[in-house]
């Protein structure tokens, strides 16, 4: 700014800045000196921050700042701190009879919050976030469990999977009726208004649908229909199906079969982990 | 500088203007001298002594005796519970004010406290001006107090002013030494007192003594002690000045009818010495003696008008009524005043304090609504509160049998003081099952019963059934009913019940 155009403002008698608005004027007072010192000791902060602590990028690296301290590796000390504090949970866990952790009210919030956030990692890509499933996915939620609702049945299945690949995992196989040449389309779809029948009372069979049901069929999933767990073998009258219930579906099914697999959990998760896993499920509402 | 100096004080050569007459004088603000940062200059405060200055004694022991004294005050709550009266327990996530106990859901109370502070600010300031920076505020008070240890070991206004020039002697660094002493001793126990309103004053004493406190006490100790000792005794006025908002927002509130300290140029003008039996006529009572400008903690003369600077602390009244008295004219002639009584006085007409204006009135109504919203909810507080969350993920459930589910949340919170039993119900909905996680016992109904302990929440998993076909729609309004068994207390919150799309 030259010297014509400083203003000095009449009431004050201090000169103004030349910024104007709405005929309010800026006054150029001077700072008070102990404001500028404060701005001074936060620069020297700043650059003391920057020697001491990472601060700048080099070519391939960066300066680690003279204390050599980062963020990262205190999360690390903390998370390190945090499962040492977890393991008396989890050693207790481990130990413990499902049945045990589920009375002991601190150890099943530990192992319900546990499971959640174990099963949001590890089962909910194919079981969704609120377990709701999926078609060929089982709705964990409900009260219908093919291999079993119990606490012992869930962490078994957990623990080894269906169809997974531990020696002990749970395992069945349908017939594929058509390609195997075991029935012809004509029976399949006989059969196929029969199990209709089962859970749709207003359909109604042949006999000979129901003829080829209780010789084919029946021996896995009962001459009722209703399942059987051992076989994981699924009720076929009730409301719920893992697959969609139009005729359609259920003829593809007979004809070709369907195998899902759930992978082994064992020796991927920690025991401590399955067994929250299992609780959690359990807890979802269909629990027996 | 030194340069320039020199070149100005010599006269000009030139012949042809001799008889012109010249100065030997400097531009106060010229260009060279001029600074872009203010030294600070430093104030000594004389002491005032009249009625003001005994209000501003008392108001000090009143709001440092509550400041220290609060936290020892013990409240009986019954086994198990904090014994203080006022506590805010951060890691136990309560407030205890006497019988009230605050959850952190009910922080409302606190932002409806912080409103009706703010309200009464602005009534008291349109009222009578800065009475709360005069009077009460902390920065006043702990200045106020640092002054007077000040002035306890080096002396009055003089004494401190000539000590300040003085040479380091052995007497000054033993005087400032000292001072500083018993400042730092004053800011740690400001620091101390303020922790004790987040622990248990008499525990957290004999951690203290002990050394045996947490770093965290020691910590907000150190932190306020140093901001103490850094506002109080060294900051002082800079605080009001430039780093206060409150001298720049208070002007709004303030009106020609409103009182503020107000030095009376119409009586005391023109002013000038005067001498003992010398008339008073055709001239004003102020005899210029400065007396005002002396006991000033903020360093500036109230005969200029109204100014930012002023806290209205009224002891420039104090110290111009003892002149006044002394030369034998009336008191008054610096007084709590209004812009308007200048013009009335102007006019003829008699002083008029109207303290009832429509900014006032506006200001205590808003201030008795928002008191007795408080008041009420506060009366009418209950002691169980239920939040409701219902499962989205998924939204219903399909059992076996076709009956549809869904799951909710809730959250039952007991505040009373003892342990309570509540039953669960549903209204709106008929023919309904409800199963709540790790719950036993059932009323004759079915409804399921929580057992909750005193001052705790229990989050609880509560499942519904209802067939199909009692379904009307994808959506059912539904309502629970949790209310305590032994008592009347009782929470209803209205939730939805999803199914399938009909």
């Amino acid at each position: 700014m030259s010297e014509e155009n400083k203003k000095i403002d009449e009431f004050s008698g201090v000169e103004t800045t030349g910024h104007e608005w709405d005929d309010i004027k800026e006054l150029n007072n001077p700072m008070p000196r102990w404001w500028v010192w404060t701005f001074i000791v936060t620069c020297i902060w700043g650059f003391a921050y920057m020697f001491l602590y990472p601060s700048w990028p080099l070519i391939n690296d960066y300066y680690k700042g003279y204390l050599g301290e980062t963020n990262r590796d205190r999360v690390h000390a903390e998370l390190s701190m945090v499962a040492q504090e977890r393991g008396q949970f989890s050693e207790r866990i481990k130990s413990m009879d499902l049945e045990d952790i589920d009375t002991d009210r601190e150890l099943h919030v530990y192992a319900l919050e546990g499971g959640r956030a174990a099963f949001g990692d590890n089962c909910a890509p194919c079981h969704g976030t609120g377990a709701q499933g999926f078609v060929g996915y089982p709705n964990l939620n409900d009260d219908d469990w093919i291999w079993g609702g119990s606490l012992e049945d869930i962490h078994y299945t957990i623990s080894y999977g269906i169809r997974g690949v531990h020696d002990d995992t749970r395992l069945n196989d349908m017939p594929a009726y058509l390609r195997d040449e075991l029935l012809t389309r004509d029976e399949i779809e006989s059969v196929a208004t029969y199990v209709q029948s089962l859970s749709d009372k207003s359909v109604t069979a042949s006999s000979e649908g129901q003829n080829l049901f209780m010789d084919n069929c029946a021996l896995c999933h009962g001459e009722d229909g209703k399942g059987l767990r051992e076989f994981g073998a699924p009720n076929l009258t009730d409301a719920i199906t893992l697959y969609v219930t139009d005729r359609d579906s259920i003829v593809d099914i007979i004809s070709y079969s369907r195998s899902g697999v759930m992978p082994t959990w064992n020796g991927r998760l920690d025991e401590a982990t399955i067994k929250s896993l299992a609780i959690y499920v359990h807890s979802l509402g269909g629990g027996e | 500088m030194a340069d320039i100096k020199n070149s100005a004080s010599t006269p000009s050569s030139d012949d042809h203007h001799q008889k012109i007459e010249r100065a030997n004088v400097e531009a106060v603000n010229k260009a060279g001298e001029r600074s872009l940062y203010a030294p600070r200059k430093k104030i000594h405060p004389q002491r005032a002594k009249g009625k003001f200055r005994t209000i501003k004694w008392f108001m000090m022991l009143f709001t440092l005796g509550i400041y220290y004294i609060t936290p020892w005050i013990r409240w009986d709550r019954g086994e198990g519970m904090p014994d203080q009266a006022v506590l805010i327990d951060i890691t136990g996530r309560r407030f205890y004010f006497f019988f009230i106990e605050i959850w952190p859901q009910e922080v409302y109370y606190v932002t409806g406290l912080m409103i009706m502070g703010g309200i009464a600010l602005f009534l008291v300031t349109s009222t009578a001006g800065r009475m709360w920076c005069g009077y009460s505020c902390p920065q006043t008070i702990w200045t106020d107090l640092f002054l007077a240890v000040e002035r306890f070991f080096e002396g009055e206004r003089n004494a401190r002013i000539k000590l300040d020039k003085a040479p380091w002697t052995f007497d000054k660094i033993y005087k400032r030494v000292l001072k500083h002493i018993v400042w730092i001793w004053i800011a740690l126990l400001t620091g101390g007192a303020w922790v004790f309103y987040f622990s248990d004053a008499p525990t957290l004493y004999q951690q203290i003594l002990t050394n045996s406190a947490s770093f965290d006490a020691y910590f907000w100790i150190g932190l306020l002690a140093a901001f103490t000792y850094l506002l109080g005794g060294i900051a002082r006025e800079q605080v009001c000045t430039y780093m206060c908002p409150w001298p720049r927002i208070q002007a709004v509130m303030m009106d020609e009818e409103t009182l503020a300290v107000m030095y009376r140029y119409d009586r005391g003008e023109p002013r000038g010495p005067h001498k003992k039996n010398e008339s008073w006529e055709g001239r004003g009572d102020c005899v210029q003696c400065r007396q005002c400008v002396v006991v000033c903690p903020m360093g500036i003369d109230i005969r200029d008008g109204m100014q930012l600077e002023c806290i209205q602390c009224s002891l420039c009244i104090d110290a111009c009524n003892n002149i006044m008295e002394k030369v034998g004219r009336p008191q008054g002639l610096i007084a709590y005043d209004s812009l308007k009584n200048f013009e009335r006085r102007k006019k003829g007409e008699e002083n008029k304090f109207r303290i009832i204006r429509p900014r006032t009135l506006f200001y205590s109504f808003l201030l008795a609504v928002v008191g007795t919203i408080m008041l009420y909810s506060l009366l009418n507080r209950s002691e169980l509160d239920v939040n409701i969350l219902r499962d989205r993920n998924p939204l219903f459930v399909q059992l076996s049998s076709g009956d549809i589910r869904n799951g909710y949340t809730l959250k039952i919170m007991n505040k009373s003081e003892v342990e309570q039993k509540y039953s669960i119900e549903i209204e709106g909905i008929e023919n309904y099952s409800i199963r709540a996680e790790g719950i036993e016992e059932h009323t004759v109904d079915g409804a399921p019963i929580a057992l909750v302990t005193r001052d705790k929440l229990r989050s609880l998993r509560v499942f519904v059934t209802i067939p199909e076909e009692n379904l009307e729609s994808d959506s059912v309004d539904i309502t629970f009913a949790v209310s305590a068994i032994d008592g009347d207390e009782k929470d209803v919150q209205t939730t939805s019940f999803k199914g399938p799309d009909k």
